[in-house]
């Protein structure tokens, strides 16, 4: 090993959270040329790079950092788009430190390599340079061309499947029931983590390898699955994401000024509810705002809140920080920006006014208990005390659940207990030639394991297809 | 192809069949019109008593539509709208050739049609709107059909004769007398109540008329339903923008209804949610009004 002291693992700028807290602009503003020269420094260049096990798509990482090293920026991004459709989106949006960060060999000794800088770096250097996505040869007469698979759902599992299948020459339709394509990365991700111009550009290069997008389409009510096969689509992959807002089933909860997440959240991203009276669709402006969860959700919906114009916005989890699901970064962030914390407190009852407008939250405080087999320590309640917070908006961010609109309206689909689709980890459901990944599968997760279950599928639907022709066709 | 400037600068390709094109404009009240536009997809599938989801423009909101009529041999689906706000302003200036933005459907279980005996279709101004295609599905079958229609004043009676000819007999009640018999919709309900043995109704309309005519139809025994009309944003079941009580019970109308059992529909909470958004509704309509030079400057309100 060189003698040279390795550098510090490099931190990027932030835009000042004075400003911040006014406008919805990216906050991280990613490393600068010279950073991730540094940052790339501290790869170990490693001879079994742990970091690329724990990538649920296996992004080349360290061939990547080493073109990096060698000022191959371009060359960067296109290597890690060999295994990763969206790099500029997972760079951003990816709780690293649970995933390759997490394995990365140096951090047993020092922090890991900032991997998901370094690829965020490597995407936005591509998007700076080149106008237009670099994009693989697709077969222009690949046989496989008449082929036609049917994708349902524009989040990162329906978008990496379509991308996939189209690079491997098939005829890939897109059907997507809102007005963007993007799923959660265009509804729910606000712009101050997730800018949508980033979102729109990797929209337009999968679009640009042939994916055909269809919009306003809900499968299970515009057409149904079953027509699409009549129409004489091959094979299909469901990712229509777990979209179903979870209640809380407390008194008072249908009071105005109470918000799903979900709500929220599409009012201010899709419908761009900031913008308004610019953009038509209303939107509540809190002046205390209690947000209750503490996964990415609850701490993106405070956080906009607080860009809103709240006067204070705080975050109930009932347990503490260190069970918290979100990234720490977005933890880091919202302390910074002046948002409270308040643990073991859940909610028991929302309080209004003549009009039934929320004004207060009486919650139960909570302790956590003895570990139990599992050794996770659960919530419970101490009894007889409690605690009311004034609030005239609340958003509850407790999860989802599977969107009944498409599982139901299937016949032979198989589901589990809780509603999502059954599958194989090549996303095989129990119908011949339907396929299925991401949240509508495993339940809220992250982007990148949607996009591994899209990738797996591409590969499924491929060895289907195939298998089918041999017998019928030679292709 | 078209080619679109989206708001990022970012271009955008279009193909013509993702537009939905207006093929007639028709004013039916004076503050309301009937459209029929392009939307194959929506009307190869449209049921009675399912409703639709349209944005006019790129900034704009969604707003669910109810389908009156659709033809599947021509793509197209009517609807009809009343002027009440920025989106439906911006509706009704669209003239026949126009594009709309999106359009989305068709959304909502559609309605639970059986034969009862005698059906009292009970609709109050644009509500006749979504009573017609239910309507119909009543007579076929065979349900004999005793229709209650109500409005301001004659002028704002929509769809009479569409619905005169389905029935065996209807009331057409005005608030001010101008032009059938002067009353409410519950008024004629009692009437018609007297001369027939009504087994089920229909009640389609505002909020609160929904609210006054279910309690007349409790009053007099008779189990009805309503189609609910709160604030969706999605229209998929992915918000809960839209949710209702319902028997003591949370549902989200866009995907558990838009129908429900009228008389366990929790009324004050709906009417509660529906005006929720009433001060920025109203800043947003005036400010939009003034640009245009409808209201003068300087006297909106602020939201
Ligand atoms: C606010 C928020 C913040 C998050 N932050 C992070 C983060 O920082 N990092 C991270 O890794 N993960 C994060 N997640 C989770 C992550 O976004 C999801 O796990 C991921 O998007 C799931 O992808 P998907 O493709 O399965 O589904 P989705 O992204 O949900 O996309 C599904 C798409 O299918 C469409 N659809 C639904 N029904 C139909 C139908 N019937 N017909 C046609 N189309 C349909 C939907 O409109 C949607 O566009 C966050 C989630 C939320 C809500
Ligand atoms: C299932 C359903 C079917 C409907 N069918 C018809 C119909 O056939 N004809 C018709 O004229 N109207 C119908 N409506 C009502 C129609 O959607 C509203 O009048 C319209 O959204 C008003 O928009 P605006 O911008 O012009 O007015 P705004 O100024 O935005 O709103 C005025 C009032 O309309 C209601 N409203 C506003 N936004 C929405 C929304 N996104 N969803 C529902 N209600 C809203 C609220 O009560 C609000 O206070 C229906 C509503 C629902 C939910
Ligand atoms: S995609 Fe996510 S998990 Fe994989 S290397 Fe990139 S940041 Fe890490
Ligand atoms: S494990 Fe860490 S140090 Fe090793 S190759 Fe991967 S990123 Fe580099
Ligand atoms: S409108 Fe969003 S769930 Fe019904």
């Amino acid at each position: 090993m060189a003698k040279k002291k390795r550098p510090e693992r490099q931190k990027d700028k932030s835009i000042p959270f004075k400003e911040r807290i006014s406008t919805f602009k990216e906050v991280p503003l990613g490393f600068t040329v010279r950073q991730a020269l540094l940052e790339a420094e501290r790869c170990l260049e490693c001879k079994r790079p742990r970091c690329i096990e724990g990538c649920p798509v296996s992004v080349p990482i360290k061939d990547f950092i080493q073109l990096i090293k060698k000022k191959e920026y371009l060359k960067a991004a296109e290597k890690i788009k060999e295994k990763n459709a969206l790099p500029a989106v997972c760079g951003r949006v990816c709780p690293q430190e649970d995933q390759c960060e997490k394995v990365c060999l140096l951090a047993k000794v020092d922090k890991p390599v900032a991997i998901g800088k370094l690829e965020r770096f490597a995407a936005d250097y591509e998007a700076k340079k080149l106008k237009e996505p670099k994009k693989p040869d697709v077969k222009k007469v690949s046989p496989r061309r008449n082929i036609k698979i049917a994708i349902i759902g524009s989040g990162p599992a329906g978008l990496t499947c379509a991308a996939d299948l189209a690079l491997m020459g098939y005829r890939v339709t897109i059907f997507e029931s809102l007005h963007e394509p993007g799923g959660v990365l265009t509804y729910g991700i606000p712009e101050f983590r997730l800018p949508k111009r980033i979102v729109r550009r990797e929209v337009n290069y999968i679009k640009s390898l042939g994916v055909e997008l269809k919009l306003n389409h809900a499968i299970g009510a515009t057409l149904q699955l079953d027509e699409l096969f009549e129409r004489g689509y091959e094979a299909i992959f469901i990712g229509v994401g777990a979209g179903l807002p979870q209640l809380l089933n407390i008194p008072g909860e249908n009071a105005v000024g109470i918000y799903t997440a979900n709500e929220y959240l599409t009012r201010v991203n899709l419908m761009k509810a900031y913008l308004f009276p610019g953009y038509d669709t209303p939107i509540k402006i809190g002046q205390n705002v209690v947000v209750i969860g503490g996964g990415n959700v609850a701490l993106d919906a405070a956080r906009t809140a607080l860009r809103l114009g709240a006067r204070s916005v705080t975050i109930a989890y009932r347990r503490t920080e260190n069970e918290m699901p979100a990234r720490i970064e977005e933890i880091e962030h919202a302390r910074e920006e002046g948002i409270i914390f308040r643990f073991l407190i859940s909610p028991v009852e929302f309080l209004a006014d003549d009009n039934n407008v929320l004004t207060a939250i009486k919650f139960q405080l909570m302790e956590l208990s003895e570990p139990d087999e599992s050794g996770r320590r659960k919530p419970v309640p101490v009894p007889g005390k409690f605690e009311t917070l004034p609030a005239d908006l609340a958003i509850t961010a407790i999860g989802t659940k599977a969107n009944p609109l498409i599982t139901k309206t299937i016949p032979g689909l198989k589901l589990n207990s809780k509603g999502y689709i059954e599958a194989d980890e090549f996303g095989r459901t129990s119908r011949e030639g339907v396929f299925a990944g991401g949240d509508i599968v495993t339940g809220a997760a992250t982007v990148i394991s949607a996009m591994g279950a899209g990738k797996n599928a591409a590969q499924a639907i491929q060895e289907y297809i195939l298998k089918k022709y041999q017998i019928k066709q030679k292709i | 192809m078209f080619v679109i400037l989206g708001d990022d600068g970012i271009l955008f390709s279009l193909k013509m069949s993702n537009f939905f094109q207006i093929i007639k404009k028709e004013k039916i009240a004076p503050n309301g019109f009937l459209f029929r536009i392009k939307a194959p997809e929506v009307a190869l599938h449209a049921k009675p008593g399912q409703f639709f989801v349209l944005r006019v423009n790129e900034r704009g909101e969604r707003i669910p539509l109810t389908l009156v009529r659709w033809n599947r041999r021509s793509g197209t689906i009517d609807f009809a709208f009343q002027v009440i706000g920025k989106t439906t302003h911006l509706l009704s200036k669209l003239k026949e050739g126009d594009f709309l933005k999106d359009v989305l459907g068709p959304l909502g279980r559609p309605s639970e049609i059986k034969y009862y005996g005698t059906v009292a279709l009970l609709a109050g101004g644009f509500g006749a709107a979504a009573m017609l295609p239910i309507a119909n599905a009543l007579k076929e079958a065979g349900n004999n059909l005793v229709t209650i229609l109500g409005a301001r004043s004659k002028d704002y009676l929509i769809l009479e004769k569409e619905l005169r000819r389905l029935s065996s007999k209807i009331y057409v009640m005005t608030d001010d007398g101008s032009y059938g018999i002067k009353g409410f919709v519950k008024d004629g309900l009692e009437m018609a109540s007297r001369e027939y043995d009504i087994a089920h109704a229909y009640v389609i309309g505002p909020a609160i008329m929904m609210k006054f005519t279910v309690a007349a139809c409790q009053e007099l025994g008779i189990p009805n339903t309503v189609s609910l009309n709160p604030i969706m944003v999605d229209a998929t079941g992915m918000c809960g923008s839209c949710r209702v009580n319902v028997g003591g019970k949370t549902y989200f109308a866009c995907v558990d209804g838009p129908e429900f059992d009228g008389s366990q529909v929790d009324w004050n909470l709906l009417l509660n949610r529906l005006s929720a958004y009433l001060n920025e509704e109203k800043h947003s309509y005036e400010l939009f009004l003034k640009k245009k030079g409808v209201l003068p400057r300087g006297k909106e309100k602020k939201a």
